[in-house]
């Protein structure tokens, strides 16, 4: 997020689009209803009837994966009313007389064409983002997990730059990070094209820094992303995988597909608290231990570098995560003191020796406060939004980047009619690994579903709570209906919780050609009463 | 034949409940029947559906009006209208039998009839009869001549005190409000009239909805409010139909709506239904019942004038303020003022009930002695019984003992002696009330009506009650006065709104002047009254009683026994002193002890 | 800014000041039982009140906004008496079962019973009897244990704009319901629980758990999404039996029903305990010492990485751990092993 959490209650309207926030982030949702309880005027785009409709001046219900057109054609109308916003276009951006050629063709009609939102609303919401004097964008996978994905985010920053609704105060573009600790796992560097403090490995300068500051050569080459390393696998480049604390073979996409890529593997490890599907898979199983077991810290979505603290020992022989990884590089190294313990204290300042941005944060520090970085120096009180005075790009500007229509890799057809888009329910958390041993939360939310709007289930005689059996061109799964105007006709959604009726069976693994991301809101499926 | 002829039939809630509605079905048929009916010589025969006039005891009232000649007819049934216009309107003999007496007249001659003055008299249903006296003048003459500061002066001036119950001055108040800083203002007419006993309200929205009406348009334009509500329990449908008809009117004439009498002041009026909860007469808690909340009261301050309906400055006063305000503006404050005490200006409604002769709706100059009311518009105690005391001010009020008889009623000399003006509830007790059962009377009401939202009076007046039942049941303890006394100050000081504040005051005010009988009940175990069945004996007078068994069937317990046409025995071992053999006894021979 | 005085002292504060508020800027106490800084206030409770020179009854100092010149007392034998009387009724329909109670060491109306020492009740009269079965998966009601302070109600509608409870009846009766007694609309967030002041509101997994004696409390994040709010594990010996966060913290304690009642997992009998090695591929995953599995990890990956290079190996490290573990892991494949095939799922 470019700006904080407590700055939304301030916000004079807000955009939320591809966030389920009350859903998938419930702390923050209660900034936005504070805000449209002060008076925010508040706009939702999404496909489906979320609860944050309810709170809503505006809904835009766009068709799945139309989300940049639906934003173009929201900045073209803007630009048409006259509400941009000159002098930071000026002043703060470049590339915006090419951007402005690149939106003629997204007219608010043009956008009721693809999106299926009236040109009118549109026009609207053009106006309450526009004309608000500062206004915040949130999103999440709602936006990414596209083929055009990446073309979304920029759509997103386009927007808010048109209205110089960044580097200031209660605005902002925010995407909402999916789980505790994305963000950390971002900044430490667990990408396979960055170091830690997001500094390319491709760039000679860094690996030199990295290199002395390891005391090891490195190599420059840019890593296999997650979603690439499916088809490694497949194709043998891949020989051996360790895997820490994540469940891929229940989260990926095309699940069928990457289970045949991990029996592929000649060597799996997986380090986790319960035997998920993907420990099932694995030559070794290493117990670590769960966030009330160990000491650490997370940083939230709002940069928000906090403290984890142990509250209980490990169950059995379960060992801290830091020890796991620790033996095994000296294992593999074959240097280092086996018997030495390393201390999350002192990890957390050699990255902060390496990354600026933290340089200023201390266990010392996180003992009494939590810090949002960037936080510089020891008396720096961190920092509540970012880009306040340039941009982080060489020369400062932001960059207005033209959107093309891209439509998603795989539409519904005579065979398979329906969309499917997933998510998550309020009552589960991802794979379900954690919540779905949580007696109340799994009372609550027990079984997988499939959201079928009334029309569509009239038309095949479903009734609600009817078994039905969704397939895709990779897979099919068998569950419950749903029926519900949540969803708009030919329109279906399934969480991905459950692994007995996983939703990630049915998903394409199609993707982002830039981040690599995958396409897991978009995929025809047909449907059929069992 | 006479030249003009007019037939009113009372139909306030009273006149109807009484046949009023059948009384002028019957006028219509008998009319026609005479050939003079409302068709055939309309503008001779005018018949009249008006407002209460107040003397509800002796609904139907009629009035036939011959030639200005008025004679005015009670207890008037259906079956005896065709006498009527026989021999009084085609015969001009008045039936001299039915003809009301000279208590009539002494009932209302002893008034000073300013807000009733026209229930009675005008057809509440027709917009034309208000404007026909003087209705909207006020109106039109405070948007157009007058600034809305000179209202408010002219209001503060003419010593106008709210009329809900608090006595506020009315101007000031006003004044508060236009001092606020707001792009929106509400004036708000509380119709939520919920004392058990009282209907001065009722009687004005159903008799006069224009007068309550244009009291709205005036405050509005002087507050400079654009929105107004009339907040009403639904448990009215006469007073509410004829206020919407009225504002339905008063919009086809241009009195409400945009640019009134020609000017840039816009005012909506808006009727919003009560549901019978007595708390919502409370001003904080009708705002939260027309924000669509619970009605549960507000802590004050911010007082409402400040900060009320939606956060805006809202004025909030009853029906017979508003109603009083287009007089003042017609005639000026020093004609208002010109009837009253010393800080008490004009006349009170009443609602005259109790154990009095002449029960009704009165009005009465502010300051006139308790005992005028009681012999003169009252009539005197009924049955000639012993006259006890007056309880005014509802549920929230207290009683007024036989030795302060000459107190003048206004707002003062209530409070001085521990009561309260409140709304203008005034009931009349005599030797037969029991004052320890009139005290848990009230609390029954006011526990049972307290929204629950603070401790005191959620549960303090559960407790009050408590105490209060036990000592009527003869389980009163040695020290139980002293509580009551404590727990219904420390009630009264710390409860969050007027009911809890003054649920108490019928305890404390009773306890205050007839503590002996409350020392009777806990120490004597006896009821001075004879009241509370639990401390009586029942039994039967042989000498009286004729053998009908009636009392042996009433009673639950079989207590009662006796050989058919032979005196009957209560066997008191068994008897639970429930008392409905006393009831059922239609021979006096069941006596209390 | 506004002047005022309160017991003699005097204070400023800001415009939209309340009297409590500003009695707190001076550190004066003033007992509350229906506040919470957090909601708009509400005046229910009456014991927050106070003497002001020329108002003519005390009144709630959480509603009353402080004006200049105020003259403000905060504590008076009238008001003790006052609040003793409040205090005192609200026992008077109290179930005394505060040995048993669930709330205990955490209940604001004991700590006012022994504050006023109140042993024996002037009002002792009839019990409200609101318990009914209640089929909230998460959240326990004990309703005679209400004492109406309305936090609940006001938290479910102005905190999480949901409004799934509200009040019912009216007088001795008046209680607090979910609509038609079944709870349609709840989110079961808690809020409502964490905000009650007795125990009349708790959580189905508390139950039976120590209360406070022998209690450990543990300030940490939460491990779900990416709000980052802040919890207090409550634990006692090795098990965590409780979920808090503190209302002075960014999240202002507030949680959502993972965070606050998606805990069992930790305890769960399903949870890893030993390392498992699977000597064969098909074979059975059999118990090892830590040495034994992380040699064999080790000399495996060695293996790997000497017959076809580093980049044959290949690591997920987790959105779900820590900075540090992060850190480390990919660290680990960039500097030990050499390869920046490094990644995690942020994009799932």
């Amino acid at each position: 997020m470019t700006n904080s959490v407590a700055e939304i209650a301030d916000n004079e309207a807000l955009f939320v689009i591809g966030s389920n926030t009350t859903e998938n982030h419930p702390i923050i949702a209660l900034r936005m209803k504070e805000a449209v309880k002060k008076g925010a005027k508040l706009i939702v785009a999404d496909p489906r009837r979320i609860p944050l409709v309810k709170f809503a001046t505006l809904w835009l219900r766009q068709r799945p994966g139309t989300d940049s057109v639906l934003l173009n054609a929201i900045t073209n109308a803007i630009l048409i009313e006259g509400l941009e916003d000159k002098e930071f276009i000026a002043a703060r951006t470049e590339g915006y007389a090419d951007f402005v050629q690149s939106l003629e063709s997204f007219t608010p009609e043009y956008g009721e064409e693809i999106t299926g939102v009236p040109a009118q609303d549109i026009r609207q919401a053009a106006r309450i983002y526009g004309s608000a004097k500062n206004a915040g964008i949130y999103y999440a996978m709602g936006i990414t997990q596209h083929v055009m994905g990446t073309y979304n985010v920029h759509a997103v920053g386009n927007l808010a730059l048109v209205t110089g609704n960044v580097g200031k105060r209660a605005a902002g573009v925010n995407p909402l990070r999916g789980q505790n600790n994305v963000q950390g796992a971002c900044d430490m560097g667990g990408l396979p094209n960055v170091y830690p403090g997001y500094q390319k490995v491709d760039d000679l300068g860094v690996k030199e820094k990295f290199e002395k500051a390891w005391g090891k050569t490195l190599s420059g080459r840019i890593g296999l992303g997650a979603t690439e390393m499916t088809g490694a696998m497949l194709s043998g480049q891949l020989k051996g995988m360790y895997i820490f604390g994540e469940n891929p073979a229940l989260s990926d996409p095309n699940t069928t597909h990457s289970l045949k890529a991990f029996a592929n593997l000649e060597f799996l490890v997986v380090q986790d608290i319960f035997m998920t599907e993907t420990a099932q898979l694995a030559d070794v199983v290493l117990p670590g231990v769960s966030f009330a077991e160990k000491e650490g810290t997370f940083t939230s979505s709002e940069r928000r570098v906090q403290r984890v603290r142990k509250a209980v020992n490990p169950p059995g022989l379960a060992k801290a995560d830091l020890f796991i990884i620790d033996q095994i590089a000296k294992r593999i190294d074959g240097l280092g003191d086996l018997n030495a313990t390393p201390l999350p204290e002192e990890i957390f300042a050699e990255v902060a020796a390496l990354w600026s941005s933290i340089a200023g944060i201390s266990y010392g520090r996180l003992e009494k406060e939590s810090l949002r970085w960037p936080c510089p120096t020891k008396d720096h009180q961190g920092t509540e939004y970012l880009f306040k005075e340039s941009f982080t790009r060489p020369g400062g500007k932001a960059l207005f980047t033209p959107v093309p229509f891209v439509s998603s890799k795989e539409l519904p057809d005579k065979e398979y009619p329906f969309v499917l888009t997933t998510g998550r329910e309020l009552f589960h958390y991802h794979t379900g690994t954690m919540t779905r041993r949580s007696a109340g939360l799994n009372a609550v939310a027990p079984e997988a579903f499939v959201e079928v709007n009334p029309m569509d289930a009239e038309a095949m005689g479903l009734a609600d709570g009817q078994k039905l059996t969704v397939s895709s061109r990779r897979g099919s799964i068998s569950l419950k209906a749903r029926v519900s105007g949540i969803v708009p006709p030919h329109v279906v959604f399934i969480p991905f919780h459950y692994r007995e009726a996983a939703a990630n069976l049915l998903t394409s693994d199609a993707m982002d050609p830039v981040c690599k991301i995958m396409e897991a809101k978009v995929c025809a499926v047909k449907l059929e009463i069992t | 034949m006479a030249s003009e002829i007019i037939i009113n039939v009372c139909m306030g809630t009273g006149g109807i409940a009484a046949g009023g509605d059948l009384v002028m079905g019957a006028f219509i048929k008998e009319l026609d029947a005479a050939g003079i009916g409302n068709a055939v010589v309309k503008e001779k025969c005018r018949l009249h559906k008006v407002g209460c006039r107040g003397f509800c005891a002796r609904d139907v009232l009629v009035d036939i009006t011959v030639d200005s000649h008025v004679s005015t007819y009670q207890y008037i049934q259906p079956d005896m209208v065709q006498r009527l216009v026989r021999e009084h309107i085609v015969g001009a003999r008045p039936v001299q039998e039915w003809l009301v007496g000279e208590d009539y007249h002494i009932f209302h001659d002893n008034q000073t009839k300013r807000i009733l003055a026209d229930l009675g008299r005008i057809d509440p249903e027709s917009i034309d009869e208000y404007l026909a006296v003087d209705g909207y003048k006020a109106a039109e003459k405070a948007l157009t001549t007058m600034k809305p500061e000179e209202v408010v002066r002219t209001v503060k001036d003419s010593g106008l005190r709210g009329r809900g119950g608090g006595g506020f001055p009315t101007g000031l108040k006003w004044s508060f409000c236009a001092a606020v800083n707001a792009d929106q203002r509400y004036i708000i007419c509380n119709a939520d009239e919920g004392d058990p006993g009282a209907f001065m309200d009722r009687s004005v929205v159903e008799g006069n909805p224009h007068a309550v009406i244009e009291g709205m348009i005036i405050g509005a334009f002087a507050i400079g409010a654009s929105v107004g509500y009339v907040y009403i329990r639904a448990e009215y449908p006469l007073a509410v139909d004829r206020l919407r008809l009225a504002l339905r009117h008063a919009e086809a004439r241009g009195f409400l709506g945009e640019n009134l009498f020609g000017t840039d002041f816009n005012l909506k009026i808006k009727v919003k239904l009560g549901a019978g909860a007595f708390v919502c007469g409370e001003e904080t808690a009708l705002i939260a019942s027309i924000e669509g909340e619970r009605g549960m009261p507000r802590a004050k301050p911010p007082f409402p004038a400040n900060k009320g309906l939606w956060d805006k400055p809202t004025i909030i006063n009853n029906v017979e303020t508003f109603a009083n305000i287009p007089q003042i503006i017609n005639k000026g404050p020093e004609w208002y003022a010109s009837v009253g005490s010393e800080k008490s200006k004009g006349t009170k409604v009443i609602a005259l009930t109790g154990k009095i002769r002449n029960t009704g709706l009165i009005e009465i100059p502010m300051g006139m002695p308790l005992k005028d009311i009681i012999y003169k518009i009252g009539g005197g105690i009924e049955g000639d019984r012993l006259f006890k005391a007056v309880q005014t001010g509802g549920p929230s009020g207290g009683c007024i003992p036989q030795q302060h008889i000459d107190l003048p009623v206004d707002y003062e000399g209530l409070a001085s002696v521990g009561s309260m003006m409140g709304s203008g509830g005034m009931v009349v007790l005599d030797e037969t009330d029991c004052m320890v059962n009139i005290s848990k009377f009230f609390l029954e009401f006011t526990q049972a009506e307290s929204c629950g939202k603070c401790v005191p009076c959620r549960i303090g007046t559960k407790r009050l009650l408590e105490i209060l039942t036990r000592i009527t049941e003869g389980k009163g303890r040695e020290g139980d006065i002293e509580l009551l006394q404590m727990l219904a100050e420390d009630v009264r000081d710390s409860s969050l709104c007027g009911l809890g504040m003054s649920a108490p005051n019928p305890i404390i005010s009773t306890i205050r002047y007839f503590r002996h009988e409350y020392e009777a009940h806990i120490k004597h175990k006896k009821c001075p009254a004879k009241v509370c069945n639990k401390l009586l004996t029942f039994f039967i007078r042989a000498d009286m009683c004729v053998g009908c068994g009636m009392c042996a069937r009433a009673c639950s317990v079989n207590a009662i026994s006796g050989e058919k046409k032979q005196p009957h025995r209560i066997d008191n071992s068994l008897c639970i002193q429930c008392g409905s053999c006393f009831d059922a006894c239609k021979f006096s021979a069941v006596l209390k002890e | 800014m506004i002047n005022l005085t309160i017991n003699d002292k005097a204070v400023e504060v800001v415009e939209g000041t309340t009297v409590l508020e500003a009695a707190q800027q001076l550190k004066i106490d003033i007992p509350t039982l229906c506040h919470d800084p957090r909601l708009k206030p509400f005046g229910a409770c009456r014991l927050c009140i106070v003497e002001i020179g020329g108002m003519a009854k005390p009144v709630t100092s959480c509603t009353t906004p402080a004006a200049s010149g105020m003259v403000v007392k905060t504590n008076s034998q009238k008001l003790y008496r006052l609040r003793r009387t409040t205090v005192e009724l609200l026992l008077s329909d109290h179930p005394n079962d505060c040995m048993t109670c669930i709330g205990t060491g955490d209940c604001r109306l004991q700590e006012l019973a022994y504050f006023y020492g109140i042993r024996k009740n002037r009002f002792e009269g009839a019990m409200r009897d609101h318990n009914r079965v209640d089929a909230n998966p998460f959240i326990t009601r004990e309703q005679n244990k209400c004492v109406m302070c309305g936090l609940c109600v006001r938290v479910c509608e102005e905190v999480q704009g949901v409004g799934a409870i509200g009040y019912a009846e009216r007088g001795f009766e008046a209680k607090v319901i979910p609509p038609f007694g079944q709870d349609l609309n709840c989110e079961f967030c808690g809020q409502c629980v964490s905000v009650c002041p007795t125990g009349a509101l708790s959580a189905r997994l508390w139950s039976g758990k120590p209360r406070m004696e022998g209690v450990k409390f543990t300030d940490t994040t939460c491990g779900y999404c990416g709000c980052g709010c802040n919890l207090t594990l409550r634990s006692h010996g090795n098990q965590v039996i409780r979920v808090d966060s503190a209302a002075d913290n960014h999240n202002r304690g507030w949680l959502c029903v993972k965070g606050r009642f998606g805990f069992d997992f930790i305890g769960s009998a399903d949870r890893l305990k030993t390392p498992l090695i699977r000597k064969e591929k098909g074979g059975k995953f059999e118990s090892a010492t830590w040495d034994e599995a992380l040699d064999y990890v080790a000399k495996r990956m060695n293996e790997i990485k000497g017959k076809h290079g580093p980049d044959a190996l290949a690591g997920l490290c987790s959105a779900r751990c820590t900075n540090e573990e992060n850190y480390l892991f990919q660290k680990l494949f960039r500097a030990v092993i050499g390869t920046n095939n490094i990644d995690h799922c942020a994009r799932y």
